[in-house]
């Protein structure tokens, strides 16, 4: 096979591996669904200060989770099965075949896309149906631009993150060291009108937050006009940028660790 | 087609100094040959092998696999060998089918799926998930991802390390197959059995150079290298000649085993002596080999 038909091949196959595997289906799609259901219960019907007005914590809680749950799909998935299978010497194997880089790159980057998507009409979906959270639909041509620009950025964070672990088992510490200090700074758990002036200046560094404030302005009912956060897509497109440089020059098909 | 040269390989050197892997290896491989790469754990079989397959970056010397020099080459290259790595784990998440139909998409004309599954004596596992197959299982996954692209040149890092006889004996048989189908094959393994019982020719590998390289019946000079004498004397007997002791028993080596005998016996006649376990026999490769790669470099 060649082209795209090469490409919708890797992809299907790797969705595949994905929807068998119980941990990152866990981890990916049922985790932000619980914390959704949590904060929800926890802090039902109080409300959030943003940028001078009040909104429902359950129209917070919606967005902010989906930004949760699109880094756990393209970053914390990806890396986890990029630097397995680049350990294992699975990727070693296929890079002994006629099949190009650049297939078995997109096909772990549109499952995680996919996987992307997913997530975000299973959120505003419970979000709709149980706290009647809605999605103006003004807006959803800009939160649909926001999961693809924040999918596709953490893609290649994920592949450049992916070369700095060097064994399988170290993935997950690694991983959760990082990211979950970012969830509590970037306005994910805690909303962001609680967190210090400069630590969410710290956060404003990683993307993390920027995904978040993109779908939260989304769904702030508040929101004037068709919502799309320029400004921080495009900061997550300059981390995309940045990652795809760091992964072309550092990306390693065969085992580091051993 | 058998006087094409598959690989030709001259004067390889790779890594520097102190870790100096592979120092000048030179040797080709016939086309529709069984080439097996025999040495100890560390010897630098691994390392050639995965500079033919275009994994590792040689210092020096001239290489051609199917007439390509494997570091620089094609796509269309790629497909015409199948790697069996030393080392790598299959999909834990997807069935024995799905991988090899994953793997066939890879390439310009693959086998069917089912022949590939048939080659490797598969037929009856290709719906069970990658995680739950036995060692022996897997290492035929390995092969048939190496056989569905239907290459020309297949390699076999190590086919059966750490495998049961029963295992090893069906892997054995499934390789011995795949000759019947006219594919050049090379092989690395510590085991001499297994040279000897699959390779047409084998090199023998020690501390990244060849020490030497033969057919299995002519290996190190094995059919001149005289026969092996052995016996155990009776407690305090003083036994003329140039033995080695091993254990109980006394060992020579000679090219002349009818003058050392003759001599023994005259010696065991005189004194009234009788040696129950004597023992006349050729050089098995296993001798051979262990010489080769106890001498110095």
């Amino acid at each position: 096979m060649t082209g795209l038909r090469l490409y919708a091949h890797q992809t299907r196959f790797d969705l595949l591996t994905f929807s068998r595997n119980r941990p990152a289906l866990f981890f990916t799609v049922l985790l932000p669904v619980i914390f959704l259901v949590i904060f929800a219960t926890v802090f039902g019907h109080d409300t959030v200060d943003v940028g001078g007005h009040k909104i429902e914590q359950t129209a917070y809680y919606v967005p902010s989770l989906m930004a949760l749950a699109i880094t756990s799909a393209a970053l914390q998935s990806l890396v986890f099965a990029v630097v397995s299978q680049r350990e294992r010497g699975i990727l070693k194997r296929r890079r002994a075949t006629p099949v190009p880089a650049a297939a078995l790159i997109a096909g772990r980057s549109l499952t995680a896309v996919t996987v992307s998507f997913a997530n975000f009409v299973v959120l505003a979906l419970i979000g709709w149906v149980a706290y009647g959270v809605d999605l103006p639909g003004r807006t959803l041509p800009a939160t649909l631009v926001a999961v693809a620009v924040g999918a596709a950025s953490l893609c290649c964070v994920g592949y450049a993150f992916s070369t700095f672990v060097r064994t399988e088992e170290s993935a997950t510490p690694i991983l959760q060291a990082t990211i979950l200090p970012l969830y509590f700074i970037s306005g994910i758990f805690v909303p962001d009108d609680t967190v210090p002036g400069w630590l969410s200046s710290v956060a404003d560094v990683f993307p993390i937050r920027h995904l978040g404030k993109a779908l939260q302005q989304a769904y702030d009912p508040a929101t004037t006009g068709a919502g799309f956060a320029w400004g921080h897509l495009g900061i997550l497109a300059a981390w995309g940028a940045a990652g795809l440089v760091v992964a072309a020059r550092r990306f390693k098909w065969t085992p580091q660790g051993r | 087609m058998t006087d094409e040269l598959a690989i030709d390989v001259r004067d390889l050197r790779m890594g520097y100094g102190p870790v100096e892997a592979v120092r000048g290896v030179s040797f080709t491989v016939r086309a529709g040959e069984v080439f097996a790469v025999l040495g100890p754990n560390g010897a630098g079989k691994t390392t050639t092998i995965e500079h033919l397959e275009g994994f590792k970056e040689r210092v020096g010397g001239e290489v051609r696999v199917l007439g390509e020099d494997p570091h620089s080459a094609s796509r269309a290259w790629r497909g015409r060998i199948g790697v069996v790595l030393q080392q790598s784990s299959i999909e834990a998440e997807l069935t024995v089918r799905e991988l090899v139909e994953l793997y066939a998409g890879y390439h310009a004309h693959p086998l069917p799926v089912a022949e590939a599954l048939a080659l490797s004596g598969l037929s009856d596992l290709g719906d069970r998930r990658g995680g739950r197959l036995s060692g022996g299982q897997q290492r035929r996954v390995d092969v048939a991802l190496a056989l569905i692209g239907d290459p020309d040149l297949v390699f076999l890092d190590e086919p059966t390390t750490g495998f049961d006889p029963a295992a090893r004996r069906a892997t054995w048989e499934m390789i011995e197959g795949l000759t019947g189908l006219g594919k050049t094959i090379v092989l690395t393994t510590h085991y001499l059995e297994e040279a000897e019982r699959l390779a047409d020719r084998i090199a023998v590998i020690a501390a990244g150079q060849i020490v030497a390289s033969g057919t299995p019946a002519t290996l190190g000079a094995r059919d001149r290298g005289g026969s092996i004498i052995s016996f155990t004397p009776p407690p305090g007997a003083a036994v003329p000649g140039a033995w080695t002791p091993d254990g109980a028993k006394l060992v020579a080596t000679t090219p002349e085993p009818l003058r050392v005998l003759a001599d023994l016996a005259a010696w065991g006649l005189a004194q009234g002596i009788e040696l129950g376990d004597l023992e006349v026999r050729g050089r098995s490769l296993e001798d051979v080999y262990l010489d080769l790669v106890s001498e110095p470099a």
